[in-house]
């Protein structure tokens, strides 16, 4: 059965080609077993290979289906691997993934370009597919390359807002720094090492480069730079508040539980490579740090309920990017995976929440919803316990590790540490905020909701995602093989408890504030001090005035002042030449036919003379 | 009897063959271009005559034969043709007939 391991991308690439191929001409309930079945296929597919692969106790399996080009040594192909990185990672897409598919059949029911949604959203598994199982770095760049491309097609989803078509080219845009980033690594590794198989690459660098070699230094950079920009990390992080301008499943399943998260994978995948640039490394730490840090204080500030998820993702693949740093890597991807449920599950309920309110983004015009909508309700309460770490919620056991981890290291570790509870205080308190004030409290709801919007294909998948956010943390996930034995790291009893309080502290001022309302926000916001960092905060501690000045005004400002474009120019003259040209033998067809015989025998009469003269 | 020389033969076809050429080129009417053009291609005829009497081979006969045989090929498809323009245009001054120019 893992031969057929080419299978998995393949079921969504054939519900993309059915449901673009009829352009919309299908039955909506035939779209929806399309376009939700052939990821639920890949699904059972996956299962069956990973049940597969776990008892055969291999290593890692490779599949090859066939060359893709073949230039001189270089022949990447179409090849699959398999060990328990990748098939971490393939559960979570094609797992989290059908479960979104199934929302979004109720999601979008009543949406008139329902089956261009599916296509996109089958195209976008088949390319996630392809980036965790490719074998080489260049079928890993397709499938980066095609995430990319589907991001953008659907953030701009309902494209006839031109706010929606701009964050989409935002987006699109600003990863593409990071892409450009990236490719040239693959360039310099290629150059250096002249393979582009992951594998055989990692082994060529452990072979030829030594610790702290600079072009080791340079590629993990590069690579570094591919990976913040995909996962929203600093100092390319700007997109992804944007990208909520999507349909909700969409946060759901690419700004939130995978697409995002590549980045984290790129790096896990690669991880020799920064072990051999320690200095890279420990920038990924920083990284994961300050922007797990920065997106923590704008969520509390925020009032969209989307946005405020979107910067919590932001902060949990922070989390993600400093366990990589501190060499956590399967800490890492235990997170990956806990917080794809969670956070899915936490989009979903959002977009329930979202339409029951008929399409109310704002928390402060929510308010007491916990009555009317009990399914949300809970899959939010179970979701924000999994996000700020509560005891034996899946979060708790990955933070965690994390969080133990960046104890244990040595130099810096410290810091890391008390960063990352700070960072999981900071997670309570916006958490439990945006809880408390959707559910909680007096209804301020324009249109208050009648009932709970969506029927079983939105409330069962919101159900299964509960239960794993609860017991995602009890999932051994096969990592050892992959990154090698990791050191048991421990912390003192004391230590463990301050951990565990700490969130538990923030979510005990959230309700201070917003349940019992003991304290005042309105009191707080008094200080100008407080209303200038609240202004900050909001508009994500300025990058975006920042970038629009640094980038933006000096591109707009060029292009403006070269209206004319000097290069083309010069393509225009060339132009102009022909025309000129043109116009002067186009005299020559006069339409009489004398000309035209004349014209005949004058040229015989000079090719006999030439031909005579010869 | 004494043959015709070689060179008279041709000098006459293509003293000919200028003739049919100028009346192509100077005639305004439609009628005697085709005309002129059944002398050039007589003229290219007695060309092979010619040619063929002074080497002693059949193959100049057989190619007058053939020129004749597309000559009247030729001449009626040509005057169907000049019947239709006569039929569309009113008029048999080829010079209409240049609304292809550049």
């Amino acid at each position: 059965m893992q031969e057929f391991i080419w299978l998995l991308p393949t079921y969504p690439l054939l519900g993309f080609l059915a449901l673009v191929l009829t352009s919309g001409r299908l039955p909506k309930n035939i779209v929806a077993i399309i376009g939700a079945g052939s990821v639920g296929l890949s699904f059972l597919t996956a299962a069956i290979i990973a049940a597969q692969f776990l008892a055969s106790g291999e290593d890692y399996f490779v599949k090859e289906v066939w060359t893709w080009m073949a230039v001189g040594d270089f022949t990447p192909g179409f090849n699959f691997y398999l060990d328990g990185l990748s098939l971490v990672m393939m559960l979570v897409i094609t797992g989290v993934g059908f479960l979104i598919h199934m929302y979004a059949t109720g999601y979008m029911a009543d949406d008139p370009s329902y089956s261009r949604f599916f296509s996109y959203m089958n195209l976008f598994v088949a390319a996630m597919l392809m980036l965790v199982l490719g074998d080489n770095l260049v079928l890993l760049y397709l499938g980066w390359e095609g995430v990319g491309l589907c991001s953008y097609l659907l953030i701009g989803f309902w494209y006839t807002n031109p706010d929606n078509g701009y964050a989409a080219r935002k987006a699109f845009v600003v990863t593409r720094v990071g892409d450009t980033a990236m490719a040239l690594g693959l360039f310099l590794l290629f150059a250096e090492l002249g393979t582009l198989n992951i594998q055989d690459m990692l082994h060529a660098a452990e072979l030829e480069w030594e610790v702290g070699n600079g072009l080791a230094v340079a590629a993990a950079l590069l690579l570094l730079g591919g990976a913040v920009g995909k996962s929203a990390q600093l100092p390319l992080q700007t997109w992804l508040p944007d990208a909520m301008a999507g349909p909700t499943p969409i946060s759901a399943l690419i700004h939130a539980a995978t697409m995002v998260t590549a980045g984290v994978y790129l790096i896990a995948r690669t991880h020799i490579l920064f072990e051999l640039a320690p200095s890279v490394q420990m920038l990924v730490a920083w990284i994961g740090l300050i922007t797990l840090l920065l997106a923590g204080f704008i969520a509390l500030t925020q009032s969209d309920i989307k946005r405020i998820l979107a910067f919590s993702t932001m902060s949990q693949i922070g989390y993600m990017f400093l366990a990589l740093g501190v060499g956590a890597w399967s800490a890492g991807i235990f997170h990956l995976m806990t917080h794809a449920f969670f956070k899915a599950l936490l989009f979903l309920a959002s977009g329930s929440v979202i339409l029951s309110l008929h399409h109310e983004q704002d928390i402060f015009k929510m308010g007491a919803l916990r009555k009317k909508l009990p399914v949300s309700f809970f899959s939010f309460l179970i979701g924000s316990l999994a996000l700020t770490a509560f005891p034996f919620t899946s979060g708790y056991f990955s933070k965690d590790e994390i969080l133990i981890a960046a104890h244990g290291l040595e130099g810096p570790g410290m810091i890391f540490f008390f960063g990352g509870v700070l960072g999981a205080f900071l997670t309570g308190i916006y958490t439990f905020r945006l809880f408390f004030i959707v559910f909680f409290g007096e209804s301020k709801a324009a249109h208050p909701p009648e009932k709970e919007y969506g029927g079983w294909n939105m409330n069962g998948p919101l159900i299964l995602l509960m239960i794993l956010s609860l017991v995602g943390g009890f999932f051994a996930i096969p990592l050892d093989a992959v990154f090698g034995q990791h050191e048991e790291h421990h912390v003192s009893t004391l230590m463990h408890g301050f951990m565990i309080a700490v969130p538990l502290i923030g979510i005990g001022i959230s309700a201070a504030f917003f349940y019992f309302k003991i304290w005042s926000v309105e009191k707080l916001m008094a200080s100008s001090l407080a209303q200038t960092l609240h202004k900050f905060w909001h508009s994500g501690w300025g990058f975006d005035w920042l970038y629009d000045r640094v980038f933006v005004f000096p591109f707009l400002w060029l292009a403006r002042i070269n209206k004319a474009d000097l290069v083309d120019g010069f393509y225009a003259l060339i132009v102009e030449i022909s025309r000129a040209a043109n116009s002067m033998i186009v005299k020559t067809q006069t339409g009489y036919i004398r000309w035209y015989a004349l014209s005949i025998a004058a040229g015989v009469v000079v090719l006999i003379t030439v031909g005579v003269m010869l | 009897m004494e043959s015709i020389p070689v060179e008279h033969g041709l000098i006459l076809a293509a003293i000919l063959f200028s003739i049919g050429l100028i009346g192509v080129l100077t005639r305004r009417n439609i009628v005697f271009v085709l005309m002129s053009l059944e002398i050039m291609l007589n003229a290219g005829g007695l060309a092979f005559i010619v040619a063929a009497a002074r080497w002693g081979h059949a193959e100049g006969q057989i190619m007058f034969l053939m020129i004749l045989t597309l000559a009247a090929a030729e001449v009626a498809v040509g005057l169907g043709l000049i019947i239709q323009m006569f039929r569309r245009y009113k008029t048999v001054d080829i010079n209409v007939l240049s609304e292809m120019k550049g």
